[in-house]
């Protein structure tokens, strides 16, 4: 049957011979009655692995959970936040501008997408403290820092934190005797302040009643060690391949097999930007793949390992008979 | 309902200028005659590879009517009800099923080379469709609200952070997550579902490698 409409397929390329598919003769397909079997099919399948496997769903942790949880680790982090020297302080684009961040071969690709969300890392701390009232401890702490020049308060944090980091556990009350100022009393009152329940709230409110974006609390918590610690044993680290992985055993995203790979082998599992290598290099193989009908060589992948052969088996044979 | 006689019929009008005229024959020139939704198909669709291509349509009907469900629910009610966390399921699992179907059906049309004979925007609209897909997919588990979305939204922004897409596309905002969840990228899918579906039908199921042109051996 030709088409009476002029949308004759047309060969994509002059060598391309493939005919006009409804030249061929035809036989009889039901559609609708494939559609509504398909449909039966995945509807069955699917409630029986819903009601026999379910869903996971892991609770969120709190800052309450990892102030009683990891309290050392809060304190930590709150003192890293004033030193400037968390992760999201030295982070660069989107946040500060505090480094180039990653690169991809020359392009510095994270820098050009400009900081469109601006992250004071210790107002992750001093914004949340300032909220606090009826603690005289505290507010005398933050009257201390805010009269104190930057270069003091960066000395004080980096100290403490140094500290924290010889203690036996980090354990603030097992640090050695010096001058951190009042960087112990800011970080204790944080410690305080995430165990009532309230520090998310205050993070993530930004004085507005409908407290909708986690950015600031997301973070702090991540500048932590606690939340990848409770990953890791859930086996979702970047090197566990836990890009596709889900916690509790469950599929996850296996699609994102590829895109998980690359993270586990060298150069990218040992480069300072293999987040930017491995886009690369998955932004040039889907551009191969998605291109791949005008790719010489490629394109005859297919012809060359006939695996097609299979696929339309029949209609060899019968042209072979003919 | 009464009919006038005196228009014109469709079609047989002068009016070459008009907009409508123009959209209803491109709208009706998309596919071929009959072959929109036709009862006969070429002798060598005959494999069961071609079945994943519908299943990976029902699966899609099943993903948007559990998440619509979820979406009546809200964010919270699948934490909170039975009910509420066996509809959380069967979206999980059609999720499931529908990329298992697409990825099959995927290679099936590589080894296949189903891009002969002008069908390489049915293919690229097709690779589009699966990357889109699982931009869709990605948003829903950031839009979780539990420790699976805090960590996989901690690791996600230095992927998106380093190549600076980070700085428009904020995974760390579970209120942006759920929008392009719940809107914008279920738009792109099924709207390039429907343009890969159309394209599939006018340009017909292509044709065994190295068949011969049946037109040609007709004239032998």
């Amino acid at each position: 049957m030709t088409t009476a409409t002029g949308t004759k397929s047309r060969a994509s390329t002059p060598r391309d011979k493939t005919p006009d598919s409804h030249d061929f003769p035809t036989r009889s397909y039901d559609l609708v009655k494939e559609f509504t079997i398909a449909l039966v099919v995945v509807i069955v399948l699917t409630g029986g692995l819903a009601a026999v496997f379910s869903s996971p769903d892991e609770k969120s942790i709190t800052m309450s959970t990892w102030a009683n949880q990891a309290p050392n680790d809060l304190i930590a982090t709150a003192a890293a936040e004033l030193a400037g020297t968390s992760v999201s302080a030295t982070y660069g684009a989107p946040y500060n501008t505090n480094s180039d961040g990653q690169k991809l071969g020359p392009l510095s690709l994270q820098k050009w997408g400009g900081v469109r969300l601006p992250v004071d890392s210790a107002g992750l701390v001093l914004g949340p403290l300032a909220a606090v009232s009826g603690d005289s401890t505290l507010s005398s702490a933050l009257a201390t820092w805010k009269s104190a020049t930057a270069d003091q308060q960066t000395k004080w944090a980096t100290d403490y934190g140094d500290a924290l980091s010889k203690a036996p556990d980090g354990d603030p009350t097992k640090v050695a005797t010096g001058d951190y100022g009042p960087v112990p009393d800011m970080a204790t009152g944080l410690l305080r302040l995430a165990k009532t329940g309230g520090l998310e709230g205050i993070l993530t409110s930004s004085g507005n009643f409908y407290g909708g974006d986690q950015t600031q609390s997301l973070l702090l918590l991540s500048d932590g060690a606690y939340l990848e610690d409770q990953a890791r044993a859930r086996n979702l680290g970047g090197d566990q391949w836990g890009m596709m992985n889900e916690t509790g055993n469950y599929p996850g995203q296996p699609w994102m097999w590829l895109y998980t790979f690359w993270y586990q082998i060298p150069p990218f599992s040992t480069s300072d930007n293999a987040d930017a290598q491995v886009w690369g290099l998955m932004m040039l193989l889907t551009l191969l793949l998605m291109f791949v009908p005008f790719i010489p060589g490629l394109r005859s992948i297919p012809r060359l390992i006939p695996i097609h052969r299979l696929v339309w088996r029949n209609y060899y044979r019968r042209a072979a008979r003919r | 309902m009464t009919t006038r006689t005196d228009s014109p019929a469709p079609g047989n009008t002068n009016d070459a200028g008009s907009w409508t005229l123009r959209l209803r024959s491109r709208i009706v020139g998309l596919v071929p005659a009959g072959q929109a939704l036709p009862d006969r198909q070429p002798i060598y669709v005959a494999s069961w590879i071609y079945v994943f291509g519908v299943l990976t349509l029902a699966a899609l009907a099943v993903v948007i009517i559990s998440g619509g469900l979820l979406a009546i629910g809200g964010v919270a009610w699948w934490h909170v009800s039975s009910l509420g966390l066996f509809v959380n399921s069967l979206h999980l699992w059609s999720v499931e099923l529908f990329f298992g179907f697409m990825v099959i059906h995927l290679w099936g049309k590589f080894w296949m080379a189903s891009w002969r004979g002008g069908r390489a925007m049915t293919w690229i609209t097709g690779m589009v469709l699966f990357l889109t897909s699982i931009g869709a997919a990605f948003t829903g588990y950031l839009s979780q609200a539990n420790f699976a979305s805090q960590w996989i939204s901690a690791e996600a922004k230095d992927g998106l952070n380093s190549i600076g897409v980070g700085a428009f596309f904020n995974v760390l905002n579970p209120g942006q997550m759920l929008l392009w969840h719940v809107v914008l990228l279920p738009l792109g899918v099924g709207a390039l579902t429907v343009i890969h579906v159309v394209l599939v039908r006018r340009h017909g199921v292509a044709p065994p490698i190295d068949a011969a042109d049946p037109s040609m051996e007709k004239e032998a």
